[in-house]
């Protein structure tokens, strides 16, 4: 690879790109599923732990990738692991410190990120054959990717299995007025259960597919 | 009779392919083979066909609901005049109420779910599928009278677009529909599926209703140890339970209606006499088993008894037996069925919050049932394999 190559290069904007709907972690790869349905029935954890992912993901493929070339094949799982479980110990910290309430939310989630599938992926998939930079954008790529799925359905499970709505330093944010409850709409308790998010994500992957018909398994 | 297909011939050309309303092709095909049997003819494998295709299966089996229909609509007027203390309302009087409450949500079940076949028929351009037909007549029998009609849109819309058309429409669901919408309703809005005070149309409101007057049903009573309804003379007594003059949802009290159905069902040979049979043998051998332990109060309801309460006689009859989701093979029926009658009263006995077993159990088994009948083919497969070997 040469060095005048742009760092915006076509190649480079499809690393950040692919991941948010072709190659999708979630809705594709059908990776990081556990956390997508333990963090999603309130839309902050959802936001906040999208943030973390990609916070951890980002600088190990960083760290992984700057080490590439020094790491002994028969170790690197070990390697990846150390890197991986220090940044989340970060993390963790780092949430348990300024956004105490959320950390409280996310329980031992913020732990396991570190078994993430989607970390572990990228960082054997990618980070250990690319460069640096390739590798940040990888990161960005599928995190986002993983924090788009998580949001959305974060979103509709608060909306319909609460009726509200909270975002990171706003708190509850009551979306559904009063008068609709007056009139006798009733919160639908099923959406906060765990099999509601899975059902969630499983008509994403429908929508997703019946519009690009290329990702449809024959 | 000859006035309408010929009427119908008349306008046929403008739903075949280059005519005015192609595109409404599967919404006049739906209404033709429903009204006359089908005249296409198969261009490959079987040839020989009966005149008994699905839509008249099920046509039969929305026949045999009738009397579960008329019985849980006469019931929901009793019922509630009981609790209003006006035990002498005439007979018009009662029907006239129950009426107005349970054709509301025949109709919404009905016009919602058969919307989004019609729908998706037309999206996918194929033939609108009458799986509907059934599961439209069996989610308002399974439903308390009080239920809010928007919540049957809503769970009639779930279960026909979760529960079949992601699978391939009808023919492919796993799961029943009818009890998706049940099991739907039940998770996501509990106050209204669940709890004493919903189970008698008027009760939730509260007005007018006779002081001490308990809108439970025996299930709910009897999971909280109130044994005296149970009894001999009681509001729950055995043979109130199996006429079915109990509060409930509103085609499943009455075990007398529903077997006259189970009649009609297997005389037209349309329902597995296999599943039933061994649904009611399942139950009644289990709840006998927990009569000779008598841990908790509902350990103790006789095993008769236990067959004419709650859903069970109406799952056992009109649910288990659906062909696309129950087991297929004979031998499997029986496995099948019995599964269901034990689960059905182990969960209603070990889980008081869950009185209402019977759905969860054949949700359940329909969930094994492919793997009950894989084991029943390989068997077979098996030992056909054993007699080859011998025979060489």
């Amino acid at each position: 690879m040469s060095d005048k190559e742009p760092l915006f290069s076509a190649k480079n904007r499809k690393l950040i790109s692919n991941p948010l709907n072709a190659q999708n972690p979630i809705t594709i790869q059908v990776l990081g599923i556990c956390s997508a349905l333990a963090v999603t029935a309130k839309l902050e954890p959802a936001i906040v732990m999208s943030i973390s992912v990609m916070f951890v993901l980002v600088f190990a493929n960083v760290i992984i990738s700057l080490l590439r070339n020094t790491i002994p094949a028969r170790i690197r799982i070990i390697v990846q692991l150390v890197v991986v479980a220090a940044l989340v110990i970060l993390v963790d910290q780092i949430l348990k410190a300024f956004a105490y309430e959320v950390s409280k939310q996310l329980s031992v989630f913020v732990g396991l990120i570190i078994t993430n599938c989607i970390i572990m992926g990228r960082l054997e998939a990618f980070a250990l054959g690319n460069r640096p930079w390739q590798s940040a954008l990888d990161g960005v790529g599928n995190a986002a990717g993983y924090g788009v799925i998580l949001i959305i359905v974060a979103f509709f499970r608060e909306l319909l299995g609460s009726g509200t709505l909270t975002l990171p330093g706003l708190g509850t944010l009551q979306i559904i007025p009063q008068i609709v409850y007056d009139w006798g709409y009733v919160n639908n308790g099923f959406m906060i259960l765990p099999p509601m998010a899975l059902i969630t994500v499983g008509i994403i992957i429908w929508v997703q597919r019946s519009r690009n018909k290329d990702l449809i398994e024959s | 009779m000859k006035a309408l297909r010929q009427y119908l011939d008349k306008i046929k050309p403008n739903f075949e392919k280059g005519g005015k309303f192609e595109k409404l092709h599967s919404t006049f095909d739906a209404f033709e083979t429903l009204l006359f049997v089908s005249n296409k003819t198969s261009k490959s494998g079987v040839h020989i066909h009966d005149a008994i295709d699905s839509k008249r299966t099920m046509a039969v089996v929305v026949l045999a609901l009738i009397p579960a229909l008329l019985f849980g609509i006469w019931n929901t007027g009793l019922q509630h005049f009981l609790a209003l203390g006006q035990a002498d309302a005439d007979f018009w009087q009662v029907v006239g109420y129950g009426a107005l409450k349970v054709l509301p949500i025949v109709v919404v079940s009905y016009v919602v779910g058969l919307g989004i076949e019609f729908m998706f028929a037309q999206l996918r351009g194929h033939e609108v599928a009458e799986g509907f037909l059934v599961s439209g007549m069996l989610i308002p029998l399974v439903l308390p009278a009080d239920i809010p009609l928007w919540m049957v849109a809503v769970a009639t819309a779930f279960s026909v677009v979760i529960g079949k058309e992601v699978f391939g429409g009808t023919g492919m669901n796993i799961w029943n529909p009818a009890l998706i919408a049940r099991a739907f309703l039940f998770f996501a809005y509990p106050s209204k599926m669940s709890g004493d005070l919903i189970w008698v149309s008027g009760m939730s409101k509260g007005e007018g209703i006779v002081d001490g007057y308990s809108g439970a049903t025996a299930l709910g009573d009897a999971a909280v140890g109130k044994m005296a309804g149970l009894a001999d003379g009681g509001v729950f007594d055995l043979w109130n339970s199996f006429i079915g003059i109990i509060p409930g949802s509103i085609g499943e009290t009455s075990t007398l209606a529903i077997l006259i159905g189970a009649v009609v069902l297997l005389v037209t040979g349309i329902g597995s006499w296999k599943i039933m049979l061994s649904a009611f043998a399942g139950g009644f051998v289990m709840a006998l088993g927990f009569n000779a332990i008598g841990a908790n109060e509902l350990m103790n309801v006789p095993a008769l008894h236990q067959l004419c309460l709650g859903g069970f006689a109406f799952g056992a009859v009109f649910m288990a037996t659906d062909p696309v989701s129950g087991a297929r093979t004979e031998k499997g029926k029986y496995i099948y069925g019995f599964l269901i009658g034990v689960f059905a009263i182990m969960i209603r006995v070990f889980n008081p919050a869950y009185p209402e077993g019977v759905m969860l159990a054949i949700l359940l088994m329909n969930t094994f049932a492919p793997l009950i009948d894989h084991v029943i083919v390989q068997q077979n497969i098996k030992r056909r394999l054993k007699r080859v070997k011998v025979n060489a």
